[in-house]
């Protein structure tokens, strides 16, 4: 059947808490849906096949590969890009982090790897730095060699750990 | 790239997929986490006609403790297996190869019954299932069919789930008095497939090891057990000696495949020295 006559598929969800309706073709990715429908270039399309996570994102408060869901999964979900993230407040500790320890160049991968990094941090406020390492090794950066990257991370882990009264 | 075209149909219950399946055949693929189908309709690897999505099917997700299992719904993800306090007592094996099931981000989708569907050489879930001897239940318009582990992984990608039928649970019988087991994997980069990874049952008694079972990941084109090592193991406490006269039948029965990055050599190498390392964990005290 030609791509013409697939029929649309209805779709409703909520982007960065904005509800969204319309209609994609069943084989386009959450990812090309927010950047090309949406206009939210802030995930990135890397590889498309899982490896890189230049386009992790949240879904129901979950990071994914927007590369591996469909946009018409995202039917009747919350989806949170970079934009929404970064607009709220959620990631402001990690991104002044990176900042402070120049854990990017060109950025390419930045939106996945503060997403990552946010999970960790939440989940694992004891994380070791090959803590940090393994869990965002699922985070390809071709620019830093990661070391400023992992500095970055751990150095939110141990301010918070500061925070709670406990020294790092 | 992007996924060539198909259509897609949200499946509204189990008797709604047998539908689909018995109307489409082999045009049609289930789409449960979509980790590696999306990845390989990406790269043009197959071209389904039909998706049909069983995300919604809430009778195949869950993880029970029954009478004499531990039940895991095939939607279970990576994830949930991954935190499971029911999965850390009951199937530990599963809890230790969580942690190496790719990464985060697709542990969070990926499901149990997606990765035995599939059937990768390299994936963790057969290995582990296969260790453990669990039991596959598959559902068609037929009813229901229990297969073993053992007999469910015919050849590369190949399984022996019919065109008319899903997974729908996986069943890890309950661990045995004394039981241990340790699994671990060489990868190049954590969460990738790995080059060569094992899992090791057995039940130890003071420091002698019995009812070994040592299956790998990686080295053939479904999990490889290795009967000859398991039998170098039995009855006997895994010194250096003992070790060595496994790794030896290893060399021989392993018949490891080599990859685009390593050679059969390295793959048997490797092996050989997980072997060496599991079983020195296996004899730490718990």
């Amino acid at each position: 059947m030609e791509d013409s006559l697939r029929p649309a598929l209805p779709i409703r969800l909520i982007v960065n808490g904005v509800p969204h309706q319309g209609t994609v073709e069943a084989r386009t990715h959450l990812v090309d849906f927010l950047r090309d429908n949406l206009g939210l270039k802030g995930a990135r399309t890397g590889c498309e096949h899982g490896v890189c996570g230049a386009c992790t994102l949240r879904m129901d408060n979950n990071i994914v590969r927007g590369c591996l869901v469909l946009a018409i999964q995202a039917d009747g979900k919350h989806v949170e890009t970079i934009e929404g993230a970064s607009d709220r407040g959620n990631l402001r500790e990690l991104q002044d982090a990176f900042h402070a320890r120049n854990a990017l160049q060109c950025g390419f991968c930045t939106a996945g790897m503060l997403f990552a990094a946010a999970t960790l941090i939440e989940e694992q406020p004891e994380a070791s730095r090959d803590d940090v390492r393994q869990f965002i090794s699922g985070n390809y950066c071709r620019c830093t060699g990661y070391q400023s990257i992992v500095d970055a991370i751990c150095d939110v882990l141990a301010a918070r750990r500061q925070a709670r009264g406990i020294h790092p | 790239m992007k996924a060539p075209a198909f259509d897609y149909i949200k499946a509204r219950s189990l008797d709604h997929v047998f539908t689909l399946l018995a109307e489409h055949g082999d045009e049609a693929r289930l789409l449960a986490g979509g980790q590696t189908l999306l990845a390989t309709l990406n790269m043009r690897l197959s071209e389904p006609a039909l998706l049909i999505d069983i995300n919604g099917l809430e009778n195949l997700a869950g993880i029970t403790l029954q009478a004499d299992c531990l039940r895991i719904g095939a939607l279970a993800r990576h994830h949930d297996i991954e935190v499971s306090e029911l999965v850390a007592r009951h199937a530990p094996l599963l809890s230790l190869a969580a942690p190496h099931v790719a990464h985060r981000a697709i542990r969070n989708l990926g499901t149990l019954g997606g990765s035995l569907a599939f059937a990768d050489p390299a994936a963790e879930w057969p290995c582990c299932a296969v260790a453990l001897d669990a039991t596959l239940v598959l559902q068609s318009q037929r009813g229901e069919r229990r297969v073993p582990a053992g007999d469910f992984f015919l050849d590369l990608y190949n399984t022996d789930l019919r065109d008319d039928e899903l997974i729908s649970a996986c069943e890890f019988p309950l661990p045995t008095a004394g039981q241990r087991v340790v699994f671990d994997e060489l990868a190049r980069r954590h969460g990738d497939y790995a080059i060569v990874g094992l899992a090791i049952r057995a039940t130890l008694v003071d420091t002698v090891v019995h009812d070994v079972r040592l299956v790998f990941l990686g080295t053939g084109n479904i999990p490889m057990r290795a009967r000859a090592a398991e039998q170098a193991l039995e009855g006997r406490t895994p010194d250096a000696a003992t070790i060595a006269q496994a790794q030896a039948q290893l060399a021989d029965e392993l018949r490891a495949q080599a990859d685009i990055y390593h050679s059969a050599t390295t793959k048997l190498q490797l092996a050989c020295v997980l072997l060496r390392r599991l079983l020195a964990r296996l004899a730490q005290p718990a």
